[in-house]
């Protein structure tokens, strides 16, 4: 059964322009799957990942960018690339300047469901890219294995979706994230990075949907990441594969395809731990990471329409040990602060933002902190467009909170 | 929003898939020539050739070999089984518990050498074997203090070897420096032959400040980077795939080592063996997993462990080299565990040993096991049968070892033990700080302010806590670090 589903994700993933003669015109066909845009939307609009403010469409807005190191930006060195083909250059970068590294998991020899891995085997050969027997906790194990054995070993895991990675979790909480702690110093699998693809996808129902990062935001010795498009996804790759503490990094599957961005070619790193304001601002903060990150942009688009409200906008991009000074800073000059999102809301990584922000801007703060989240329900299959943050619900919790 | 926009044209099913041609998948090959022989990437041969060409993974390398397949053989080809005959006769497999997998032993329990075909030189190995019964005694001993110490409430919790003595202590014998060890917790044989002092063993069981561990772990949970031992953990079986991980991180280097792991029969029930062999057969990993096979997992007897026979009936399914050992004759479990060595590191792929044996002592300090077997079952094997008597036979047949020198073994050692066990329980604890360090590589600005939050508490209700055991006292709540 999950076979069957990661092939069809697959083939969905792939476009295509050749369209089979015996299928009629979608156009014409009820959907039964996902959503679609109701005719009178008005806020619920599709994604514009091609106009988006939050992707470098150029080069030079790429280069711009003050975090990339100065050899990168004025070397002027970039392509267009989209989140999957990043990631493959990141992955690319790691195993050629790192001679320790391996690269394995479920399919990633051929190239991986989502085509991250292409090429790597042909590259860097079997012993350095291979697949692994189908078993989470054996691929997490072996990687601890491998990373703990040299300080200088590199393992870099591939979890196929975020919803597999559960078998492991014993592995990661109770191993990966305590060797350190427990040889004291004197052993640690700080080499290890587990990727996987997660949040929604439009049909993934209940195993090819899910945001799993808080229930490792809640285990000191990890750190999580997500990041929201190409560039971030190569620079904050590179440093977490680069980190000598074990990182979840989660990469948004919808996204894989979607978001292009000029990308640069060379070799550079994104800050860990460290969060990004994309929108300055000054009525409301709002804080997301990841897929909603361009559902919070629409959002914050129809409140300075609809509402002429100035919202600012933070990726928070590492989720675990996240950066307090950048939110609270924003907050205390915002005085208002919603977060955004896909996973349930109860015990989400909202609920340790908004405590925090009450417990260091309580003096600043003029309305409740929100939450849009998703609700607490397993992501069911034809229920997605209910159950994840739009635009219209992001909308509304700016809304309250600026009314408040 | 739309959640699907990018893929929607697609979502029409495609009648062809490119399949990535630079890596040949096994399967999809496969099921193309004996499915659809028509499909234009494998094209049926012309009639008159009697092979087909096919191609199966060859476990390890990650690479492909090529299969021939000859038409109106007995027997085809199936991907998943490359050398299966056709039967017409119905019958499942079971194996037969008449026939169980015999267990190999070099001396009997007298100490008599029963196996003349052993290859080992023993008058070559006596200095090696003084140390190993050395160690065997050692640990005995250590395990009657420490477990009389946990009773008297001085430390919080032990676990002793007895009985098992000759699995860790064998088997650290037949092992090179250079080998990686992953223990489960009643292997304290193995460090003690490795050359962990006595101070080391008891400064991480008093949680002291010069344990290994930093006071980290409960008592018995030692690690050492020196000898190569892996720090212990208490979830069961999760060492497995890092010994396979640790295998694998040996050959790309070169080294020639293995990684060893042991565990006991309870926990191979766990998914983390199943993951670990499969995985250490697949990628061609030098690990030697040894079971210490005693009988029981805390209260459950094997029969509710397993319905196969035993441990080692599983390594075969795996496509791994499996032997099983009598655990209580040194001798055997080292010669299975050197060869196991050699297997491993030449032919580059793991080896499974079964150790049988009895644990004779409870479980853990926390267990009283006479709530659930006999007294007289455990006090039938002490008499019985014991890999420390058997090794000290084996000594007094030639003559190596008397009743004066055990003596004075004995004495030497209790007389170590105890000026170590008083040292480390005077020694000071870790400085509080120890608390944060070593979660991170650095502490992170969170746990710095957690640090600040403790120093402010102390100062204020210094008096409610035991401040003075602490190295540094209060004033060590903030990491120099």
């Amino acid at each position: 059964m999950r076979r069957k589903a990661i092939s069809l994700l697959c083939r969905v993933s792939r476009p295509s322009t050749v369209q089979h003669p015996l299928v009629a015109p979608i156009a014409s066909l009820p959907r039964y799957y996902s959503s679609h845009v109701p005719p009178n939307a008005k806020l619920n609009q599709p994604i514009q990942y091609n106009t988006s403010t939050y992707l470098s469409h150029t080069a030079a807005a790429t280069l711009a960018n003050p975090e990339l190191p100065s050899s990168i930006r004025t070397s002027g060195n970039t392509n267009r690339q989209n989140l999957y083909q990043s990631i493959n250059s990141a992955l690319s970068t790691a195993l050629s300047t790192d001679e320790r590294a391996i690269l394995f998991g479920e399919d990633v020899a051929f190239g991986g469901v989502f085509r991250c891995s292409t090429n790597l085997l042909d590259k860097f050969g079997p012993d350095r890219v291979f697949n692994t027997p189908l078993n989470e906790l054996g691929i997490i194990g072996f990687g601890i294995g491998y990373a703990a054995h040299h300080e200088s070993n590199t393992a870099i895991a591939e979890i196929q979706f975020g919803d597999y990675v559960f078998p492991a979790f014993d592995q990661i909480v109770n191993e990966a994230a305590k060797y350190r702690y427990r040889g004291a110093g004197e052993f640690s699998c700080g080499g290890l990075t587990i990727r996987m693809p997660v949040m929604g996808v439009g049909h993934g129902a209940l195993y090819h949907s899910q945001s799993p990062e808080a229930f490792f935001c809640h285990v000191p010795g990890l750190k999580v990441v997500v990041p929201r498009g190409p560039v971030q996804a190569k620079g904050l790759l590179l440093a977490s594969i680069r980190e000598r503490n074990p990182v979840i990094f989660m990469e948004p599957k919808i996204l894989y395809r979607a978001a292009v961005e000029e990308v640069p070619v060379d070799d550079y790193e994104l800050p860990l731990e460290k969060a990004e304001v994309l929108a300055k601002g000054s009525d409301a903060t709002v804080i997301s990471y990841g897929t909603t990150m361009y559902t919070v942009e629409l959002a914050a688009k129809a409140a300075k329409e609809m509402l002429g409200a100035s919202v600012e906008v933070i990726d928070l991009r590492t989720i675990y040990p996240w950066d307090k000074e950048t939110i609270f800073e924003s907050v205390k000059k915002t005085g208002r602060c919603v977060i955004v999102h896909e996973a349930s809301k109860s015990g989400g990584v909202g609920g340790e933002i908004a405590a925090c922000v009450q417990e260091e801007c309580f003096l600043r703060l003029e309305a409740p902190v929100g939450r849009v989240a998703g609700f607490d329900a397993p992501m069911g299959l034809i229920f997605e467009q209910f159950n994840l943050p739009d635009v219209a619900r992001i909308f509304d919790a700016i809304k309250k909170t600026l009314d408040y | 929003m739309s959640f699907a926009a990018p893929f929607r044209r697609s979502l029409i099913p495609r009648t062809t898939r490119k399949i990535a041609s630079r890596y040949p998948c096994s399967k999809r090959r496969c099921f193309a020539s004996v499915t659809s022989p028509t499909t234009p990437e494998a094209p049926r041969e012309p009639e008159g050739t009697r092979e087909v060409p096919m191609t199966v993974g060859d476990g390890g390398s990650g690479t492909v070999r090529p299969v021939r397949q000859r038409h109106g053989s007995d027997r085809l080809v199936f991907p998943g089984a490359v050398n299966s005959k056709f039967t017409n006769r119905l019958r499942f497999r079971m194996s037969d518990p008449n026939e169980a997998i015999e267990t190999y032993r070099v001396m009997d329990t007298e100490g008599q050498i029963v196996d003349e075909t052993h290859g080992l030189d023993f008058e070559s190995l006596k200095e090696q074997t003084l140390k190993m019964y050395n160690s065997m005694v050692t640990i005995s001993i250590m395990d009657q203090i420490m477990y009389d110490s946990q009773r008297q409430g001085r430390i919080s919790f032990y676990i002793v070897n007895a009985g098992e003595e000759g699995i860790a202590v064998g088997s650290a014998a037949a092992l090179s420096e250079q080998d990686v060890i992953y223990a489960q917790y009643r292997e304290a044989g193995v460090l003690m032959y490795r050359g962990f002092t006595l101070e080391e063993f008891m400064s991480q069981c008093f949680s002291n400040k010069k344990d290994n561990g930093q006071g980290r772990n409960m008592p018995i949970h030692y690690g050492s980077r020196r000898l190569n031992f892996h720090p212990i953990s208490s979830p069961l079986a999760t060492q497995l795939p890092h010994a396979a991980g640790a295998g694998y991180a040996l050959k790309l280097e070169g080294t020639p080592a293995c990684a060893v792991t042991y565990f006991g029969e309870g926990a191979a029930s766990e998914g983390d063996f199943h993951a670990a062999l499969n995985i250490a057969a697949t990628r061609g990993c030098p690990t030697v997993f040894i079971c210490r096979n005693n009988g029981y997992a805390i209260s459950t007897p094997t029969l509710e462990q397993y319905k196969g026979d035993g441990i080692a009936s599983r390594g075969v399914g795996y496509g791994i080299d499996t032997i099983r050992v009598d655990g209580n004759d040194a001798w055997a479990v080292y010669k299975v565990t050197k060869e196991a060595r050699e297997i491993a590191i030449a032919q580059k792929k793991p080896v499974l040993i079964e150790a049988m044996s009895y644990r004779v002592s409870h479980h853990s300090t926390s267990d009283d096991s006479f709530a659930y077997r006999a007294r007289v079952e455990v006090e039938d094997w002490k008499r019985r049968d014991n890999p420390i008597t058997r090794m000290r036979k084996f000594m007094e047949l030639r003559n190596w070892w008397d009743q004066e020198k055990d003596t004075q073994l004995r004495t030497q050692a209790r007389k170590d033990l105890l000026k170590a066990f008083n040292a480390a329980e005077r020694e000071k604890k870790p400085a509080i700080s120890r608390l944060w360090e070593d979660v991170y590589d650095k502490p992170t600005k969170d746990q710095w302010a957690q640090m600040e939050e403790m120093k402010d508490i102390l100062e204020r209700y210094g008096e409610e806590y035991d401040l003075d055991m602490y190295d540094g006292g209060k004033g060590g709540v903030v990491s120099k670090k």
